[in-house]
């Protein structure tokens, strides 16, 4: 009892510092401009009027759009590719298989900045510029998800695939229905973290998308800075609505890890 | 390439024969409202005056401007009239980003900095707008101290400054002057300070560093001094010097006609310009110019038409009326001297100080903008965070900065 | 499929190249062959026009080991690291844990609180860390002068800049790798605890025999993110060093520079961007060798009985 109340302490402690910038974020938002670099957390003169500018006078909703298509279409190719190649490379036995795993792996170190050229000239030859497809492309199948769902699965007992196996189902049926199952929590956390890396990524969207009915959300709000000065206050207020669908995503998939946790205790 | 030659005469015979084919030509900027809005009402009396020509504006967020451009060119897609900042010229000729103009434009009737654009003896480009430097103040604030004008010499400037400071122990409540090296101030030591004691930054020619002199030894010190001796303000006080006037924590800052818009619309104060304060009465003045120039990529060589459509079209961007309307619409210096030498915008309250300032005004000729902007940085930074002295400092930074002047200078 | 005359472990490697052959040709085409392409640049003088490109050799190398930038930036890059990913990793193992341990009711908000930086909108994370740690005005340094000790320049003087920024950093990512082990421990079975509970295990011993052990490919996936992650890893940090210090991009007098931020001022800043992929390959080189070790150290196979 005593154990628990000191982690309440701790955990409580550190909240604070976890979440003051965000609440810096909300309190801007309600700011006029002048008032944006004053340290107050309460705004002294709040107004609506930056959320009233950016949907009157901006694409904001297009890009929200934009973003939301782009951050669930990757989502749900991850959540595939990563898991079936995640499991092929814990679970099953072929030949060549470390110099797959280690071919996937070198691409988590080419940084992406270098490889928007290449792209690029991608998305011109095929037609891909200004589509979502073209922002969604290079990040189909993060090696970073196969890693992750490779080591998920790794913990799983052999013994329950084989027994599988003896039960007849073929190997994409353990897949799907054995295996999968069972690392829900990290199928849930990767679903998380690769939403709230689309939806705040930033390079690629930009260069790939040329109109700005096409942009996302980060892209767009970096149309509110400019050589001389940004307007923090509609930064501010694009970002904070820009969370809500990263935090919505969170507790959806949270319920799932949860759920997934009672289900491996269950076994 | 005989098959593209084919169509490419079929192309301007069909065009002959019925006159009716349109030239489409891409202009790309960064995205700044005003200046969105400036371009589209050129390009409307643009295509009325040449109904034959299309031209469609493009814009992107500034911070990822150069990045957005790095990749469109080489992939043969992007503008044919592109906008760029002066000191990206050298890096982007190198690297084939930006043609020379075809023509030899009238170079008396524009103000004489925008003989940087030129290299090899060729323009490489024109602007439509220049800025300059001029002391911004918070009228409000020297009121209330009782300081009844702008300061004319930099001994005045202290002695505001001291004026508006405000300081509890160690630390500044209020700054009389927002000191910022990396804004506008590594100009103002530059070209600015470094002439006003009677140095000169660099050779003529740009391509020998001559500021690691007793002069400008003299001039750093002095400039690093506001900080270190007269305590009139600190690096570290606000994130941005400009936001930090604005948000009526800081005095005085020197800043850039560009500006001009963003305070004017910020601030909740009366504010002040006034002209750069020298070093006495009388005493040499000096200023730093740059400007922003339209500038013709690669695409607008692939054909006669295209060639022709986008030198018309850059042309009139930089013409008398296009200025004109720019100065109305955007707010910006025109670079045009039939327009500067008007006498009523030399002493508007606002744009004057800047517009008076244009004579004595320098453009820096950078070869490598980005480090060669570092490069001074770090020698201020040197002087403020480790102490160092400011001559030795300038050594450092002058035998840094002539590496690259040597690539630029002997492979010209 | 027909039934064909094949071994067991015949059809198991077919499957397994059935699953594999969509995400091989994704990693040849869009991620390997790009690379490549990059490989190839670093050998040449860049110019827009493909055909204009002037083959220099390693002349770019060379430069690199010359510049004295560089060599700066590739030193705070490994300063970042070592000092960074052991706090990363170990903070968020002990906040797992932590939030592992409270009941029900509050769980799912704490989460929520814990993974709200790693939500948070960079402006606003640059913003608040620059007030909060300004030298002059910062609510941090009003609290160390009320307790009588001397204010700090933090973000502003080259010897704390780069602490400073990893700090930040690492309060910033927290959120990702709690979320990775917190996937971690649910992962594992509870049949494991109930068996050790049985025997007699208690407190540290739990956690050291069966937590710790089985929470190490998760382990594993969090010091390689930590270290070599796209964008997240201390090797690869570009975006936060920029938004804490976007006034001066690389910290005062370059302390806070990285290898990735110096690459990207010289290929787009510049136009140098033969000069920038011979970086960006030295980097993969770097990244690919201290992963290498970690993952050896780390990969070794936990047996289950």
């Amino acid at each position: 009892m005593k154990g628990r109340a000191i982690s309440y302490l701790i955990l409580c402690g550190f909240a604070v510092i976890m979440i003051y910038p965000f609440l810096w974020a909300i309190s801007t938002s309600f700011k006029p401009l002048y008032e944006a670099f004053s340290p107050n957390l309460v705004p002294k003169n709040p107004t609506l009027e930056n959320y009233r500018v950016l949907f009157s006078r901006t694409l904001f909703p297009r890009w929200i759009w934009n973003s939301l298509i782009v951050a669930v279409g990757t989502v749900a190719s991850v959540l595939l590719f990563c898991s079936l190649v995640g499991y092929t490379l814990a679970k099953l036995r072929f030949p060549g298989k470390p110099l797959v795993f280690a071919l996937i792996m070198s691409t988590l170190f080419v940084p992406t900045q270098m490889l928007v050229i290449p792209w690029y000239q991608m998305a011109v030859r095929y037609g891909w510029l200004d589509t979502h497809w073209g922002i969604i492309f290079p990040g189909l199948i993060p090696a970073f998800g196969v890693f992750l769902m490779r080591q998920a699965f790794s913990v799983l007992p052999n013994d329950l695939i084989d027994a599988a196996r003896i039960d007849g189902l073929n190997e994409f049926g353990i897949f799907l229905r054995v295996a999968l199952p069972l690392v829900r929590p990290a199928l849930a956390t990767l679903g998380i973290l690769t939403f709230v890396g689309n939806w705040s990524a930033f390079v690629w969207p930009l260069i790939v998308s040329q109109r700005k009915a096409m942009y996302t959300l980060p892209v767009g709000i970096a149309l509110f800075s400019g050589e001389a000065g940004s307007k923090w206050n509609l930064i501010a207020a694009a970002s904070v609505l820009g969370t809500v669908p990263m935090l919505v995503i969170f507790v959806l998939f949270q319920r799932l890890i949860i759920r997934g946790a009672v289900m491996s205790g269950l076994k | 390439m005989k098959r593209k030659s084919l169509i490419v005469f079929l192309l301007v015979s069909f065009v002959a024969l019925y006159g009716l084919s349109k030239v489409t030509i891409t202009y790309w900027q960064y995205f700044y409202e005003t200046r969105v809005n400036a371009i589209d009402l050129l390009i409307k009396e643009f295509e009325k005056e040449n109904p034959d020509i299309d031209v469609v504006q493009e814009t992107f967020p500034y911070e990822a401007f150069q990045q957005r451009v790095a990749a469109a060119i080489p992939a043969g897609k992007g503008p044919e009239v592109i906008t760029l900042y002066y000191g990206w010229l050298p890096t982007w000729k190198r690297a084939g980003y930006v043609k020379p103009l075809p023509f030899t434009p009238d170079e008396a009737a524009f103000v004489p900095l925008i003989q940087v654009a030129k290299m090899e003896g060729k323009y490489w480009g024109l602007p439509t707008a220049v800025r300059s430097l001029a002391l911004i103040y918070n009228k409000d604030m020297f009121d209330e101290a009782g300081v009844p004008a702008a300061p004319t010499t930099w001994e005045e400037f202290v002695e505001i400054g001291q004026k508006l400071t405000i300081k509890r122990g160690p630390m500044i409540i209020r700054a009389g002057f927002g000191i910022a090296p990396q804004g506008q101030d590594h100009h103002l030591v530059r070209e600015v300070l470094i002439r006003q004691f009677g140095g000169q930054p660099y050779s003529d020619d740009y391509c020998q560093v001559m500021y690691d002199s007793p002069e400008g030894a003299a001039a750093l010190k002095f400039y690093t001094d506001l900080q270190l001796k007269y305590e009139i303000g600190d690096v570290d006080f606000v994130a941005n010097y400009r936001d930090g006037f604005i948000a009526g924590d800081i005095g005085m800052i020197i800043d850039g006609s560009f500006a001009i818009g963003t305070i004017l619309k910020g601030a909740q104060f009366k504010v002040g310009f006034a002209e750069l304060p020298v070093l006495e009465p009388g005493g040499t003045k000096a200023n730093f110019a740059s400007f922003w120039m339209h500038a013709l990529t690669p695409r607008a060589y692939e054909s006669e038409e295209k060639l022709e459509a986008a030198v018309k079209f850059l042309k009139f961007i930089t013409s008398e009326r296009a200025m004109r309307l720019w100065l109305e619409v955007v707010g910006e210096l025109p670079a045009r001297l039939t327009l500067i030498e008007d006498p009523e915008l030399a002493q508007d309250p606002i744009y004057g100080p800047f517009i008076r300032a244009l004579p004595y005004s320098y453009a820096t000729r950078f070869y490598d903008e980005i480090a060669q902007r570092r490069i001074m940085l770090d020698a201020i930074d040197r002087v403020l965070k480790e102490g160092m002295d400011p001559a030795d400092s300038l050594k450092i930074a002058a035998a840094e900065e002539q590496k690259i002047l040597d690539e630029y200078c002997v492979s010209k | 499929m027909k039934k064909l005359p094949l071994g067991l472990s015949q059809r198991e490697a077919l499957w397994a190249y059935a699953f594999l052959a969509l995400p091989l040709a994704f990693f040849l085409f869009i991620r390997i062959w790009p690379a490549l392409q990059a490989f190839q640049i670093s050998f040449y003088q860049w110019h827009a026009d493909p055909s204009q490109r002037q083959f220099i050799g390693l002349a770019n190398y060379w430069r690199m080991f010359h510049d004295p930038r560089f060599l700066q930036a590739l030193r705070n890059t490994l300063f970042y690291t070592l000092l960074g990913v052991p706090a990363e990793v170990t903070f968020a193992l002990a906040i797992a844990l932590l939030l592992n341990s409270v009941g029900k009711r509050f769980r799912a908000l704490f989460r929520a609180i814990y993974f709200a930086p790693y939500v948070t909108p960079p402006v606003a994370v640059a913003w608040t860390w620059f007030m909060l740690l300004n030298p002059h005005r910062g609510v941090v340094n009003r609290v160390l002068v009320a307790l009588g000790l001397p204010p700090q320049p933090f973000l502003s003087d080259p010897a704390t800049a780069l602490p400073t920024v990893t700090a930040v950093v690492v309060w910033q990512f927290l959120g990702f790798h709690v979320l990775i082990f917190l996937a971690g421990l649910q992962n594992i079975p509870q049949m494991y605890y109930e068996a050790a509970q049985i025997d007699g295990a208690h407190g540290w011993r739990l956690f050291r025999y069966i937590t710790l052990p089985l929470l190490k490919p998760m382990i594993a996936v969090s010091v390689l993110m930590a270290t070599a992650g796209p964008s997240i890893g201390f090797l690869q940090l570009f975006t936060h060093v920029i938004n804490l210090t976007w006034q001066n991009p690389g910290g005062p007098l370059g302390s806070t520079l990285t290898v990735l931020l110096y690459m990207y001022e010289r290929a787009f800043g510049a136009f140098e961007m033969g000069y920038g992929a011979a970086i960006v390959v030295f980097l993969f080189f770097i990244l690919a060798l201290i992963s290498l070790i970690e993952f050896k150290v780390l990969g070794r196979k936990v047996e289950y009985r």
